[in-house]
Order: C-alpha cells, then structure tokens, then sequence
C-alpha cells in the first residue's frame, strides 16, 4: 500500500472519541497517531491577561490560544493519520500540561482506522 | 501605609468586580443549560456497542477561567488552617459548566441528538509570576456528537 494509492484528505478524516464510527465497520488499524505542540503566551497577552486576573473571570486571549494550539496539534495526528492511509481516528483523547513557566503543551492521540 | 491601602483597594475591586462577573457568568451558564437541555451528554459510550447513528463528529469545548485577587487572597488565608477553599470550588465549577456548555452548543448547531463519551480535563495555566501569582484553570470538554 502506497501512500499515493490511498489518498485520503485531512478534511475527510472521521474523528469520534467512540472505540469506533457508529455506523461503520472497521476494516483495518494503524496503530496509535499523536500531535503536539508546545505554545508560549505572549507578552501583550499575558500583560491584559494579568489586569484581568484581578477581577476574574474568563481569559479569552488565552482561551482562543489555547483553542488555536490544540487545532495544531489535532491537525498534525491527522496529517499522520492520513499518511497511513486512514480515513478516521477512534478513541482520541487530549491532554494539556504545563511543561515550562507559562508554557502549555497540547497533546492529541488516538488510533488510525480505515472504515468503511 | 500606601501598600497597604493598594491591597485594600485591589481586595475591594477583586471582590466588587468578581462577584459581579460571576452572578452575571452563572446566570448566563443557567439560560444555556435550560436552553441545550433536550441534547443529552454521557461520559459512557466506550465500551458499549457502537450506537446507531448516521453522522458522528468530534466536538471539543475549552475555557481559560480565572480567580479573581480576592479569592486567590482567601485562599491564600484557607490554606494556613487547611480544609474546604470555597473561593475556588466555584471557579472551577464555571469553568467546567462552561467548557460543556461550548462543547454542547456547537454540537447542537451541527445537528447533534446526543453527545457520548464526553471526558473532562482541567490544567493549570501556570502565569509568569510562579505559584504566588492568581490560579487560572483550563477546562477542556470533549465527545462524540451524533446525529
């Protein structure tokens, strides 16, 4: 199986956290696919975010980053998804962790199937 | 003298503010909960048979939430007797309402019936001032919409 035999677009991939497509049988597995990232929060963020820290509530600048971040690091489990040759990944489950001061890392995984 | 009336005044606005920003957050967070009540969430779904359903799509909802000075102060204060920190139990419990509502909301406009296998997640947004600085909190809800 070639990569170019089985071209399937990152768009059409099927994502479920199910152990699999309602609907659909599977037919063949990858194997285990991941995306990361690591984001740092920028000076001018973290400057409103800190006057927003006074009052509380909820951060949007961080939230869109974060949002942003775990876009990223889906997009590259279903890039690696698509390479194998897999048009769903079952059973995905993210994960976020601080690895430095003020930085987050966003973490992605599942398994690669081909359904019908 | 001056720094302690800069504490006051931080405490009186953390306070005033905060309090406001979360009756006006929970009130919103009841509208939307009566409003997607017809969409049922579950946190099962992985081990039972597949269910029936013709479309099935991932649907993430993520909230960073923040404490407010006056809370992250009384907690400051609770931790030295210990016990239950109420400042921020209902931080996290707006965020986490919060990150459902936004999972289930855009689920919903893709013309979800229910949502399984729903997982909830929170991280500690680590500010750049250490562990003396105010907690924020990321939430992050996730599950299969079908339809």
């Amino acid at each position: 199986m070639t990569y170019q035999s089985r071209p399937s677009s990152r768009s059409a991939i099927i994502i479920t956290t199910l152990e699999g497509v309602p609907g659909r049988t599977i037919t063949q597995h990858f194997g285990l696919v991941q995306g990361s990232t690591i984001r740092a929060k920028h000076i001018g963020r973290d400057i409103a975010a800190g006057f927003k820290n006074l009052v509380g509530g909820e951060l949007h600048g961080y939230t869109e980053l974060l949002q942003e971040a775990r876009q990223e690091a889906t997009d590259r489990m279903l890039q690696q998804a698509a390479q194998m040759g897999a048009n769903a990944v079952v059973n995905v489950r993210y994960s976020t962790s601080s690895v430095a001061q003020g930085a987050a890392e966003l973490f992605a995984y599942g398994t690669a199937v081909r359904v019908d | 003298m001056l720094e302690l009336l800069v504490i006051f005044g931080l405490l009186a606005l953390g306070y005033v503010a905060g309090s406001i920003i979360e009756q006006n957050h929970y009130a919103s967070i009841k509208v939307r909960e009566r409003r997607t009540q017809s969409v049922p969430v579950y946190n099962i779904g992985a081990k039972y048979p597949l269910p029936e359903a013709k479309g099935a799509k991932l649907f993430v909802g993520s909230v960073v939430i923040s404490s407010d000075y006056y809370k992250a102060f009384l907690a400051q204060f609770s931790k030295l007797i210990g016990g239950q920190i109420f400042a921020y139990e209902s931080l996290l419990d707006r965020g986490r309402r919060e990150a459902l509502l936004r999972m289930k909301e855009d689920a919903i406009r893709w013309g979800a019936k229910k949502v399984v296998n729903v997982r909830l997640e929170t991280a500690t947004i680590g500010n750049s001032h250490g562990d003396a600085g105010i907690l924020s909190i990321e939430v992050i809800a996730y599950g299969t919409g079908l339809r």
